[in-house]
């Protein structure tokens, strides 16, 4: 029989697990409200399709590439989880089971590459997405999460701070998102506004409480930290959704339920990587300032010419890099890790800053370029984008079904 | 006979509805229709972008009346639908060659 704590431990990792299983209806109602009334289907289709793809990859190899024993630092090995044989038997005592942390890590993968399906929005073909959710999260996303989760050459050598997945799971999407944008081309008509904010904000909501289990769940059991950091993202994702929001009233004269939805999320990926480096205060200041932040990153990509549809790169790759620059700053913590966190206004050393910086460079640059290449490659050998006819009426001419017209 | 249209606000389809029942008419087609006139389209910003609509929804009636009752309806109409702001829309009248009663094949000003 396991110890009393550990039982916790097990049945609050159950729990969050269950939860973060809500943000992929949520992000599918999040992106498919801010979706036309013709692609919104295509959308959804993109966003929970992970929960296949990258799921049979991730308990083939996905989970030793991941945390597997690693192999010069530069990936895990691909055969040491392979469907979990050889692992079967830890836990049977009533304790931890392998097969938990396996679950628990998968809904990172899947829910990492449907993030950018913004990227991909209205112009993708449905066969090509599903082979680049495969390559893509065996390219990026496996290599990156040895690199911060695992015991890869840059959590080894690099002095940086990423509580959940800042690096790994949002700048990773974010800039990934990018890149599909770029290599995609824009799509031909966009002038198609947000057709359902009601969608948006069921959304949005439902991917806040997913994000409870996802950053409480990371604690790894019924502990304090596991306290600590729902506290810091409950107050993030409060916040962020007010920095949006001002930021719009500033620019635009009216504070925007779109931007309310916006600024929530860009709270939660903020806090992400900081959620057990900043005291309540520090979660309050730095959910504003990253939904502010956001909501001027938002467009940023119009001057850059790319249609990055839905913004997955300002949500998540320069919230998640807002989120951990603040630790570097303004981080305080005393008792989530074995060392208080102090950011450099409060006594902590510069050097945690040229860790952060490389981790981030490390992270959007590989994510960027090789999404990029991933992309372009397939397009040469089995063009990726829909034909412009099919672009025209998508959910029909990809799935066979529309969402809204009934006659 | 005239046939009578009529393009008003949205919200404004039960008064004038109510005032022609009044008014001892007899029946009306009612249909959801987009258009613009001088109020165009309007404006609406997300995630900092804006994005025009060409069109709005408006409700259109059509009635059809005996010729010499056309312009009381159209006052009536006018009536009912009016707010004094842009948008409340336009109302004219044609005139009406043929009518027939589908059920019991009277044909003219009989059909009304």
């Amino acid at each position: 029989m396991a110890e009393m704590q550990e039982l916790a431990d097990v049945a609050w990792i159950l729990t969050a697990l269950t939860v973060v299983l809500l943000m992929f209806p949520g992000l599918a109602l999040f992106y498919g409200g801010m979706s036309g009334t013709k692609n919104v289907l295509n959308m959804f289709a993109m966003v929970m399709t992970t929960l296949g793809t990258v799921t049979i990859i991730y308990v083939l190899f996905g989970h030793g590439m991941v945390v597997g024993e690693s192999l010069g630092g530069i990936i895990g090995n691909p055969l040491d989880y392979f469907g979990m044989v050889g692992h079967e038997e830890v836990g049977v005592d009533g304790g931890f089971a392998e097969t938990l942390d396996l679950a628990f890590f998968t809904l990172f993968a899947c829910i990492t590459v449907s993030i950018i399906a913004s990227g991909a929005m209205g112009r993708m073909k449905f066969s090509a997405w599903m082979v680049f959710s495969v390559i893509w999260a065996t390219l990026v996303y496996f290599p990156l999460g040895h690199w911060v989760f695992g015991d890869g050459w840059l959590s080894a050598n690099v002095n940086f701070h990423d509580y959940a997945g800042g690096t790994a799971v949002h700048m990773a999407s974010g800039f990934g998102a990018l890149g599909l944008a770029v290599a995609l081309g824009p799509r031909r008509n966009l002038q198609t506004r947000p057709h359902s904010l009601p969608l948006v904000l069921l959304g949005a909501g439902i991917l806040w409480m997913g994000w409870m289990g996802f950053n409480g769940g990371t604690a790894g059991g019924a502990n304090y930290v596991a306290q600590y950091t729902i506290m810091t993202t409950l107050f993030a994702g409060g916040t962020g959704m007010l920095g949006f929001m001002a930021f719009e009233k500033f620019r635009d004269g009216k504070a925007t339920v779109l931007g309310m939805c916006s600024g929530i999320i860009a709270g939660l990926v903020a806090i992400t990587p900081a959620a057990d480096a900043v005291d309540p205060f520090g979660a309050l200041v730095l959910g504003f300032i990253a939904g502010a932040f956001v909501a001027w990153a938002c467009t940023w990509k119009a001057k850059l010419g790319v249609d990055e549809s839905l913004d997955a790169f300002a949500v998540h790759g320069v919230g998640g890099i807002v989120g951990a620059m603040f630790v570097v700053f303004f981080g305080w913590a005393t008792y989530t890790n074995d060392e208080p966190i102090r950011g450099i206004f409060f006594g902590g050393d510069i050097s945690l800053l040229w860790g952060e910086l490389i981790a981030i460079g490390v992270t959007c640059i590989y994510a960027f370029g090789v999404t990029w290449i991933i992309a372009k490659v397939m397009d040469k050998t089995m063009n990726i984008r829909v034909s412009n006819e099919d672009e025209e009426d998508l959910d029909f001419k990809l799935h066979g079904q529309t969402a809204y017209d009934y006659n | 006979m005239k046939l009578i249209t009529a393009v008003i606000q949205r919200n404004k389809l039960e008064p004038v509805t109510k005032a022609l029942a009044e008014r001892g008419v007899g029946g009306l087609t009612v249909m959801d229709v987009q258009g613009y006139g001088s109020q165009k389209g309007r404006k609406e910003v997300f995630r900092g972008k804006t994005y025009e609509t060409t069109f709005l929804p408006k409700t259109r009636i059509d009635v059809i009346v005996p010729a010499e009752e056309a312009e009381a309806v159209i006052d009536t109409i006018v009536a009912a639908a009016k707010t004094g702001s842009i948008g409340d829309g336009k109302v004219w009248a044609s005139p009406l060659t043929g009518l027939v009663r589908v059920r019991t094949g009277e044909h003219g000003p009989d059909a009304i």
